[in-house]
């Protein structure tokens, strides 16, 4: 994560480290307790989790404006949390139950939100790209100031879709901020393994698209570069590549046993780079908050993740007729 | 020698243009690669260069004759030192050519081996001719007709659903400055500008997902592809994005939008260039696929596809493109999705078709009806949804049916309407269903071989007397 910028850590309110805590906390304890559900079996197929990686999508939510638009991967979940879908809606979804997202037909990687314009959850590697793409150029068309962010994987920044995107976005100079979450493993695969130049942020360049690698874990430094990134778009300057260097703690999916890695690697990580230690560490040490009321935020968020799990197993399974419901509009 | 300078073809599927400019005169003397004339086609103006070096001895052809068929000759070329009777001699002869062009002779005239090398085969399809004409339904009574192309009604349908709303915009390789690899959009560039005729790069994949995601945003796109067989390179955004999106959000948001371009064998383009998709994408729950034969429909389900809520494939013909057809004069002329029509009436044998299958269609019933046999013929327009109930309705009456498409045997439309038949009107079926189709083999280029390939007007014909026990 050498060339990754930091955070100038200038200016930074109390209220704004709060929030940022409050929310990748809840991201941090929504998965956790998904991948409990999922261990309990009352969440089928596959379930990406988003450990360790909260901070990206925390950030750009920060700095991102109402109107603004998001798409994303099948390890969705904590971009629906960030944009402010309701917990409770995730995880039945998740429990493939009438009160999800979706009624229960779309499941952990299709879910939507028309009113957060949240627009999926998508479970092939690499289509949300021109997807979101094609959500900047609506926002072009009929002469609106929103941007969207098309967010994808080291893995998808191989995917030949990706650079069709963004040769036509810079074309057409569509505001489009591509996020590559860098994770550093598509599925099992390192990202020395499967790209022959590691540098992600410098794939735009032959497009003319401008690219700069971010430290991942460190929200603020996440938020900086979004609102780099969104004055750009805004401006009417064309699509901003952002590398977030970042990390997930968990397997690909539940069903992955990381055999790829080392528990050391892992472990070093955690204890060295946890975005949610980051920012708690700042908040103490600069006296922002006091341990009574860090507590109290974990016990919030504890109280709503629990309520989301117990709202997505009390939801009944979707009537049989919705079989055939929302097939044509 | 005197060599005869022939009409040339210019594109796969041309038969005949027009003569637009000479760019030389009587006596000039032309180099190879010199321009000699300007010659439109239904696509495009295209300039027409000398193979040859020589002098022009005699110009056959005035310029601004139009319908000048393909291989006529339309001027003489003298060598060095021939004089002007070489040319008188070769003009008498190609007068006799024309002659035999006139007598419905359609090989092109190789027995003079000096003009081999400018002669150029026929496209298999081209014996098409006209297309038979069928009646339209629902048409206010006092309403005018124009004839139409295919080409012209599918524009027009798309003009005035742009001009309806701002939200409907169309997207493809060469559909603006170009005016459209088929000139299907001739003019709408000018007429909407460059933000909503957008020109893309050679990139179906990615430009099909931007479309997508322009339509998730509540916009309505109209992508064109140059020809149905690039969509196999976006056809995951079309099928796992477009379609699947309304069912896997719960109904919260889809894809309003059509895919639209030439579908099916055109002409000598061989196996790559040459597939009908009709029953892959009819497959495809949240997909709606229209396939029209007439240019009224083309322009009623164009129209109506463009307003539908939901992603909707539609697969023309490129042989069709030059077909005329009456149109009605109506402000708003629109045909439901999902409604078959009766193009013919009879009683001993149902005819199901659709698209340029209706050709061999209706060729066969007119044959038919020379031996007695009266087939009722359906154009189903529609393969999804499927009017069904007009496929059963007919066969409770006929007791016999007959399927023609251009596709693949395996899987195919055909095979769906058997079982439809099979499983509700099996009392009513006095022969098995017999799906025309065809051939399963990739298209050859070979121009004997591609004819062998596609489905025939006398297969239809054997098939209906089979079914019939003629």
């Amino acid at each position: 994560m050498a060339a990754a910028k930091k955070s100038s850590k200038s200016n930074v309110s109390a209220e704004e480290l709060m929030s940022h805590y409050r929310e990748m906390l809840m991201i941090r304890r929504f998965e956790e307790k998904a991948g409990q559900l999922y261990g309990m079996g009352l969440i089928g197929g596959f379930c990406h989790l988003y450990i360790g990686q909260e901070a990206v999508v925390v950030g750009l939510e920060y700095a991102a404006k109402e109107g603004d638009q998001r798409v994303t991967s099948y390890r969705d979940h904590g971009h629906m949390l960030a944009c402010g879908m309701d917990p409770k809606g995730v995880m039945a979804e998740l429990t493939g139950r009438e009160g999800g997202y979706s009624k229960g037909k779309g499941g952990s990687m299709h879910m939507f939100s028309a009113e957060k314009r949240f627009y999926g959850g998508h479970g092939i590697v690499g289509a949300q790209v021109p997807i979101g793409a094609g959500l900047a150029f609506a926002n072009k068309y009929r002469g609106t100031d929103d941007v969207s962010f098309a967010y994808f994987g080291d893995g998808a920044a191989n995917q030949g879709q990706v650079y069709e995107t963004f040769n036509m976005a810079s074309l057409w100079k569509l505001p489009c901020i591509f996020v590559i979450e860098n994770n550093q493993y598509a599925m099992g695969t390192s990202l020395q393994r499967g790209s022959s130049t590691p540098e992600l942020y410098t794939r735009g360049e032959a497009f003319g698209i401008p690219g700069e690698a971010v430290d991942g874990m460190d929200v603020l430094a996440v938020k900086e570069a979004g609102e780099r990134a969104l004055a750009h778009c805004r401006a009417g300057e064309g699509p901003y590549i952002l590398e977030m260097k970042t990390y997930r703690y968990r397997g690909h999916s539940m069903s992955d046993p990381a055999k790829y890695r080392t528990r050391e690697e892992v472990q070093k990580i955690k204890s060295e780079k946890d975005p949610i230690d980051h920012v708690r560490d700042l908040l103490v040490t600069g006296k922002h908050a006091t341990e009574d009321e860090l507590k109290a935020i974990d016990k919030e968020v504890k109280k709503i993740v629990s309520e989301a799990a117990d709202f997505a197993t009390e939801s009944p399974e979707p009537a049989l007729d919705e079989l055939y419901t929302d097939i044509y509009a | 020698m005197a060599t005869k300078i022939l009409m040339p073809a210019l594109s796969p599927t041309m038969e005949e243009g027009t003569l637009a400019k000479w760019m030389v005169k009587e006596g000039d003397t032309v180099a190879s690669g010199d321009i000699m004339a300007e010659i439109e086609t239904d696509k495009a103006t295209m300039e027409f260069e000398a193979v040859d070096e020589g002098v022009i001895g005699k110009i056959l052809i005035e310029e601004g004759t139009e319908g000048v068929k393909v291989n006529t000759p339309i001027a003489v070329l003298l060598e060095e030192g021939e004089d002007a009777s070489a040319a008188e001699d070769a003009a008498s002869s190609a007068q006799d050519d024309r002659a035999d062009e006139d007598s419905g002779d359609s090989e092109a005239d190789s027995s003079d081996g000096d003009d081999s090398a400018e002669v150029s085969t026929k496209p298999a399809a081209q014996a098409a001719g006209d297309m038979p004409e069928i009646p339209m339904e629902n048409i206010p009574e006092g309403t005018k007709f124009k004839k139409q192309t295919v080409r012209e009604a599918i524009r027009d349908a798309m003009a005035e659903e742009m001009r309806r709303t701002e939200e409907v915009f169309l997207m493809g390789e060469e559909v603006g400055e170009y005016q459209g690899a088929y000139k299907i959009s001739q003019g709408l560039l000018e007429e909407f500008g460059a933000r909503r005729v957008i020109d893309t790069p050679i990139t179906e994949h990615g430009f099909t997902g931007i479309a997508v995601g322009a339509a998730f945003a509540g916009l309505r796109p109209i992508v064109e592809f140059m020809t149905f067989n690039f969509a196999m390179q976006a056809i995951d955004q079309i099928i796992n994005s477009a379609a699947k999106t309304l069912y896997m959000s719960g109904g919260q948001m889809g894809a309003p939008m059509v895919f639209r371009g030439p579908n099916g064998a055109a002409a000598r383009v061989g196996a790559q260039h040459s597939q009908d998709y009709a029953a892959w994408y009819a497959q495809i729950p949240g997909l709606k696929v229209v396939m029209p034969y007439t240019a009224a429909d083309y322009k009623g389900l164009m129209k109506s596809a463009i307003r539908d809520p939901n992603p909707v494939i539609f697969l023309e013909n490129e042989i069709l493109y030059g077909q005329s057809f009456d149109v009605p004069e109506m402000d708003d002329f629109t045909v439901p999705i999902g409604k078959a029509k009766i193009a013919r009436e009879g009683d001993d044998v149902t005819i199901v078709s659709f698209g340029i299958g209706m050709k061999y269609a209706l060729e066969a019933a007119d044959a038919l009806a020379e031996e007695g046999i009266n087939a009722e013929v359906l154009d189903l327009r529609s393969l999804r949804p499927m009017d069904t109930d007009a496929i059963i309705k007919s066969v409770k009456k006929t007791n016999r049916c007959v399927t023609v498409e251009e596709g693949f045997p395996v899987a195919s439309i055909g095979n769906y309407i058997s079982s439809v038949l099979m499983q509700q009107a099996f009392d009513y079926l006095d022969a098995p269903v017999i799906n025309c189709t065809g051939k399963d083999v990739p298209m050859p280029y070979a121009a004997n071989l591609e004819k062998l390939a596609l489905i025939t007007t006398p297969e239809v014909i054997e098939a209906v007397k089979s079914v019939t026990y003629r």
